[in-house]
């Protein structure tokens, strides 16, 4: 009873358990670091470009926040070792948040 | 749940206004993106804090604790310059016809109050709500740089008559500054929070490290899942309110 199960090889593979595996992963959070800073300086010069449309400004500025976005969640809140139906919930959290976020634009259709 | 209504709220206002004012014309950016930078490097700071209990290194715990600490409050810090900003800012909506809106060029300007000759007129504990606050019944306004400049034009005086509306850049203003405090001032609540917690676990809350290292890096853990949601907040919230 007092043996555990040993992980599953994929999840192994990222899974912090011990001193050496966080050891290992230190060197990644100062890449993302590095990543969130650089991307943070380009949704600022973007922003500075005057893009000739709106939309793709838009476009352009939440597809960076949800790169940074994601790679905090996988990176620092671990969220890339966690087990499937960790993603499943989440990704239903994903779908209604994108559904809550649609319904304003959806219902100014009437505008057109 | 929370973020994510108010967010579908703003985008309700915002698609259904009829014109909306860019957020970098009138946030100040350089200060926004230096808050970002500093939330960014306090996640970085923080994950290595777990990092240093999982590695069994106790004092760079307590070393990227403070720091996460000390950047949270540099985070405040600057959100109070920047809201100090807006408090000082003001807009003139002038009489029609009047001599000086004439002289101005223009019904509506922005600026500020010069002190020297308003009492205490600009000052955040003295905020002009009616005619009796203003010093002689005039303010001495000192108008904004015209755009591509940096030179402030000379101060006008500003009679009490001429002028049909006074406000500060508050929440009260319009619909975008309504916006902009509601979820920066919300998300400056949940940053307090998380120092108060910071705070707790750097210092009574640590003594758990000598009976309990396993659960104490567990609670850390958790300290740092919220704390990395309220960077992924502030990531969202940057572009959305001051760059688009």
């Amino acid at each position: 009873m007092s043996d555990h199960p040993p992980p599953a090889p994929a999840e192994a593979a990222v899974m912090p358990h011990g001193a050496e595996e966080v050891r290992a992963h230190l060197k990644i959070y100062l890449a993302v670091f590095f990543a969130l800073g650089v991307l943070t300086a380009i949704t600022v010069g973007i922003a500075y470009l005057d893009l000739p449309s709106k939309n793709l400004a838009i476009a352009a500025a939440m597809v960076i926040a949800l790169v940074k976005g994601s790679l905090v969640a996988l990176y620092f809140m671990h969220l890339i070792k966690e087990a499937r139906v960790i993603y499943w919930s989440l990704a239903l959290c994903v779908v209604f948040f994108a559904a809550l976020m649609a319904l304003p634009v959806l219902t100014s259709m009437e505008h057109l | 749940m929370l973020f994510g209504a108010l967010f579908s709220s703003y985008i309700l206002i915002r698609t259904g206004s009829e014109q909306w004012p860019m957020g970098r014309t009138i946030l100040n950016i350089p200060l926004a993106t230096l808050n970002t930078v500093i939330l960014i490097t306090s996640s970085v700071t923080m994950v290595m804090a777990w990092a240093s209990l999982k590695m069994n290194q106790f004092g760079k715990f307590k070393l990227f604790q403070t720091l996460t600490i000390l950047l949270a409050l540099g985070f405040m810090v600057v959100k109070a310059f920047e809201y100090g900003g807006k408090l000082h800012h003001y807009e003139v909506t002038l009489v029609e016809g009047s001599e000086a809106a004439d002289k101005a060029g223009a019904l509506k300007i922005t600026g500020h109050i010069d002190h020297a000759t308003a009492g205490n007129g600009g000052a955040i504990t003295s905020w002009i709500r009616s005619r009796d606050d203003l010093h002689d019944g005039k303010i001495s306004f000192v108008a904004d740089p015209p755009a591509g400049s940096h030179e402030h034009p000379a101060a006008i005086e500003l009679a009490a008559e001429d002028m049909e509306r006074l406000t500060f850049f508050g929440p009260h203003r319009d619909t975008f500054f309504a916006v902009y405090f509601t979820l920066t001032g919300l998300h400056g609540i949940h940053v307090l929070g998380g120092i108060v917690v910071l705070l707790y676990f750097l210092l009574p809350g640590s003594r758990m490290w000598r009976t309990d290292p396993e659960r104490f890096t567990g609670r850390i853990e958790c300290t740092g899942l919220y704390w990395h949601f309220v960077d992924l907040v502030w990531i969202f919230l940057f572009p959305t309110l001051y760059l688009l």
